[in-house]
């Protein structure tokens, strides 16, 4: 099965997200904050209390020392359970998500989430199962965790894998940190200190750079969207320590001299580094550690189906090559008894093998680990999910993922081409990258307010301004999972919006209208920030300045 | 569609992969219906056996994960939206943040609270680069009654831009307090050192003298930066109080699951006047062009994808769905019910310790009092402790692994969820390992 046959969101583009639990539409739903509905001694939750003979016990123990016990109670809600669930439920009417409607963010691949990944994280025996505990109780963690390593390493071609980085911008930072200490075991460390990066590049790679002490310098692109070969030739050299690529590039565009580029980067003696947020156009296609990469950071948040969350939890495992091997941070799983082809074939028909043992690595296993970035072996419950996401998909469904996925995004590229600027015109990857740039000039109708208007469609709007590169950027990235109905009611309102851009530009500049809110006005926020309730001026009704004892 | 885009072939699509660099090989196993990768995570979830008796905590913690939780974070409007980038369709996800940096401003008793860090360790490292920045100076001191894996990511993350670690010992001697000593704080720490970091309960549960700490990184101009217990807040003064400048924490036990280490939350909460320093997301209330409430990420020259190679942090994707996770486990509790949680695990390990001391099987290590976690010292404790784990019952953390000279010593940690039981099983299963 491929995901992309499964149903998904409905054609008709509005979502229900911004209705009052009433019904019909209500411009102006607010929900106060929790404190508000606060009122003394109420509670969702209780606890017993300790029994006699743990009180008597206790009081042989010394006290906590007076000095250090806090004075006055922390104001938190006092509320029913009831109050609580309908507060936390009117705010998740005021969110779009993808289970409400489309969620064409470039960049983000918000693709559907299969529920089953998230039955599957709820097993009390993961989710229960300590990372501590010891290693005879946790096999089946450790078993998964060595699992989805191997896959990932066959997806990616890598000769070795971490788990441990939390998310894409923390596997870079990892890949940085072997970076350095590749070039320093070669004693190269000194001299090596700049990292090139294309222009169309993440922020995320130049902060990346500095924050392990590295220079960035800029690559520019061509003016067929790939990297300047000429430049970047010029770059490279003794001083070079990595080229960090986002391949395909945020562009959408798939690095056609790849091969030119890694054999110049190998050649100066440097790291070729990939960011593999936009995998999910070359699955079963392209695995760059064949091509000649040493690293690469996973999204599995993005690939790999697991939900966003709202802004986290990721998960940004990275693959390496063999020389970066010894670096990876640990403790990695290892399977120490038993043969690993066997484990693979055993689980692929899924069952366990008979004396197959598993264990994290012991300190000291690898000497010139870059140590640590994370505490345990990382998100976990997000292996969980991305493991479902990849034996539900099987090789068949994992090609079809890219297939369907860059055909989506072609499909749109095509259909927009005539309403809206199209940069490079040429067939994308996973996601195409127009300019609204006539709509300014012509109209003075910005990439903003087109994204705003989209809003009032029940659509999340494509990125915008971004990659920095192309004059109001509108980046869209439909994904594999969304029906060619909803393509085309995209492609509709795109059309409108355009049309409106001629015909009555300053509707579009006050979009959106059906929105919880309207625009806000972020210079004030950062200007004078109110960055938490103010408790002293709302009462609370908490027990503020109560008296206690140890 | 393949004719809308005029091609003739799927593999149209991927003409520009240049031949010599197509996928070798893609060996993955074949695809699984619904209930056949039902059966293959079962499997795995029964290849886990979970304890029957766990003392184990070091770093994460068995708690009530309250129902209500997980309905809340389970709703797909929060968990399948991305980064609140476009305000007006983002308002719940933003004000639940909003909401979150409050009550762990409130816990603290600090100003600021960002929207979240990936772990309690990633929190404590960027609080030390944030130090860094904010002193100019180059050199971080750390307690040894600190975290073991906490002062391991420390020590990666300050390998980056070449920050030396200073290590600040703790008295671990037999009979010792087990706390960080302050003199030797007022030794080493000078006017080169950012920051000091200690823990509150440290690693082995002790209450550290904070103020005096505190007051020893003050004195040459360094920060204070205090790694913390969420639920241990309930009882223990604010780090506020005690002058912390920066608070980091791991979140993990307000109301989110074990999960074998993750996802979890980093907390980290800072003075108003540092803010511009600080790494994360932070999200702030603004008006919309009605006039209306409403709430926006703010404050984002500190971020990556505005300042590029200039950013406090590369820090993006976070763990906002935990940070929602806390939200609502500190709104279900309450500051009744999180005083219960503390008290409650306060008196287990109490109840613990005494019980074996009492039954000759061992002692506390250190004289220092302790919040809910204890190491008790005691003969053959490694093999006991092994043998115990064959019965599904974990007596605890041994920690000869991280601290050769507490080879023997295991520590123990007690929460809400253990009972009276729980300690006659630890104790029976003990005697029996003898």
């Amino acid at each position: 099965m491929s995901v992309a046959e499964s149903p998904t969101t409905d054609a008709s583009g509005r979502g229900a997200a911004f209705h009052s639990p009433e019904g019909g539409e209500q411009l102006t739903i607010v929900q106060p904050l929790i404190f508000s509905a606060s009122a003394p001694g109420r509670r969702a939750v209780r606890f017993p209390g300790p029994s006699d003979r743990a009180r008597k016990a206790a009081a042989a123990q010394p006290d906590l020392p007076t000095a250090a016990l806090r004075s006055a109670d922390p104001r938190l809600p006092e509320v029913s359970e009831l109050d609580l669930l309908r507060h936390f439920n009117r705010l998740s009417h005021l969110n779009h998500s993808i289970d409400l409607g489309f969620y064409p963010l470039g960049s983000c691949t918000m693709k559907y989430n299969p529920k089953v990944n998230e039955w599957a994280a709820r097993l009390p025996g993961l989710a229960e199962s300590h990372p501590l505990d010891p290693e005879v109780l946790s096999q089946g963690s450790l078993e998964l965790e060595w699992l989805l390593a191997e896959l990932l390493k066959e997806i990616s071609g890598f000769a070795a894998l971490s788990l441990q980085p939390a998310a894409g911008a923390h596997g870079e930072l990892t890949g940085m940190l072997m970076a350095r200490a590749y070039h320093r075991s070669r004693g190269e460390g000194e001299q090596r200190t700049k990292v090139l990066v294309p222009d169309s590049a993440h922020g995320t790679n130049p902060a990346t750079a500095s924050m392990v002490g590295y220079q960035s310098v800029t690559i520019p692109s061509n003016e067929r969207g790939g990297i300047d070969l000429e430049a970047l030739r010029s770059e490279l050299g003794p001083h070079t320590a990595a080229l960090m690529i986002t391949n395909p590039s945020t562009l959408g565009i798939f690095e056609d001299q790849i091969d030119q580029v890694v054999a110049a980067v190998r050649e100066a003696g440097a790291i070729a580094y990939m960011d593999g947020a936009n995998l999910n156009a070359i699955l079963g296609r392209f695995r760059p550690g064949d091509a000649g990469f040493d690293v690469m950071h996973f999204n599995l948040h993005k690939t790999f189906s697991t939900p966003h969350g709202g802004g986290g939890p990721g998960a940004g495992p990275v693959g390496v090559s063999q020389r970066l091997a010894q670096f990876l941070p640990g403790p990695l799983p290892v399977l120490v008894e038993g043969d690993p082809s066997h484990v693979l074939r055993s689980a692929r028909a899924g069952r366990s093998t008979p004396g197959a043992r598993f264990a994290l690595e012991r300190p000291g296993d690898r000497p010139e680990s870059i140590g640590r970035v994370r505490t345990f072996t990382g998100n976990f419950g997000m292996f969980v999910r991305a493991y479902t996401y990849i034996r539900s998909n099987g090789d068949a469904g994992l090609r079809a993922v890219s297939d369907d996925a860059v055909l989506a995004a072609n499909y749109l590229r095509v259909r927009l081409a005539d309403a809206y600027d199209l940069p490079y015109d040429r067939i994308c990857k996973h996601e195409v990258v127009f300019s609204g740039r006539r709509q300014k000039r012509d109209h003075g109708v910005s990439t903003l307010d087109i994204a705003k208007a989209i809003l009032d469609h029940g659509m999340h709007p494509p990125t915008i301004y971004f990659p920095l590169i192309v004059e109001e950027a509108l980046m869209i990235e439909p994904t594999e999972t969304e029906s060619l109905e909803t393509l085309d009611r995209f492609v509709d309102v795109m059309l409108e919006i355009a049309e409106l851009a001629k015909t009555d530009p300053d509707e579009l500049r006050q979009a959106p209208r059906t929105t919880p809110v309207g625009r806000l006005d972020e210079a004030t926020a950062a200007r004078r920030p109110d960055l938490k309730h103010d408790f002293d001026t709302v009462p609370s009704g908490a027990s503020a300045h109560q008296e206690v004892g140890a | 569609m393949l004719a809308a885009v005029g091609l003739a072939s799927t593999e149209d699509l991927f003409a520009d992969i240049p031949d010599a660099m197509r996928a070798a090989r893609f060996e993955i196993p074949p695809p699984l219906t619904e209930q056949e990768v039902r059966a293959e995570l079962s499997r795995l979830a029964g290849r886990n056996h979970i304890p029957r008796v766990s003392f184990l905590g070091a770093g994460a913690y068995r708690h009530l994960v309250p129902a209500v939780v997980m309905e809340v974070i389970g709703r797909s409007e929060f968990s399948t939206a991305y980064t609140p980038y476009q305000p007006e369709v983002s308002q719940g996800t933003l004000q639940s943040i909003y909401e979150f940096q409050s009550l762990i401003c409130e816990l603290t008793g600090m100003e600021v609270a960002s929207a979240s860090h990936y772990d309690g360790a990633t929190a404590t490292a960027e609080a030390a680069l944030m130090a860094c920045r904010l002193t100019r100076r180059d050199r971080v001191a750390v307690s040894t009654a600190v975290s073991p894996q906490i002062r391991a990511v420390l020590a990666t993350y300050c390998s980056g831009p070449g920050i030396e670690i200073v290590e600040v010992p703790a008295d671990l001697a037999e009979g010792g307090s087990g706390l960080t000593a302050v003199d030797a704080a007022e030794r080493i720490l000078d006017d080169g050192v950012a920051c000091f970091i200690a823990q509150q309960p440290n690693f082995f549960g002790g209450i550290e003298p904070m103020q005096a700490l505190g007051d020893a990184a003050h004195a040459v101009g360094a920060q204070l930066v205090a790694v913390v217990e969420p639920t241990s807040l309930a009882m223990l003064q604010p780090p506020g109080e005690y002058g912390a400048d920066i608070v980091a924490a791991e979140g993990q036990p307000l109301g989110i699951p074990l999960s074998f280490g993750g996802p979890y939350v980093g907390l980290m909460a800072a003075r108003m006047a540092s803010v511009r320093q600080m790494p994360g997301r932070l999200v702030g209330a603004t008006r919309d062009v009605q006039g209306r409430k409403g709430y926006v990420l703010t404050l984002q020259a500190r971020e990556q994808h505005i300042r590029r190679e200039k950013a406090a942090s590369n820090i993006c994707t976070n763990q906002a769905l935990l940070a929602l996770a806390a939200t609502a486990y500190l709104t279900a509790v309450g500051p009744q019910g999180l005083r219960e949680v503390a008290e409650l695990s306060a008196t287990q390990a109490r109840h613990v310790a005494a019980s074996l001391e009492e039954a000759g099987l061992g002692e506390r290590r250190f004289s220092a009092p302790y919040f809910a976690e204890v190491a008790i010292s005691l003969p053959d404790a490694e093999r006991r402790h092994q043998a115990l784990a064959e019965k599904g019952i974990v007596a605890g953390y041994p920690l000869g692994g991280d601290y050769p000279g507490l080879a023997g010593t295991l520590l123990l940690a007690a929460t809400e969820l253990t009972t009276d039981d729980d300690v006659a099983t630890l104790i029976d299963a003990l005697q029996e390992a003898r």
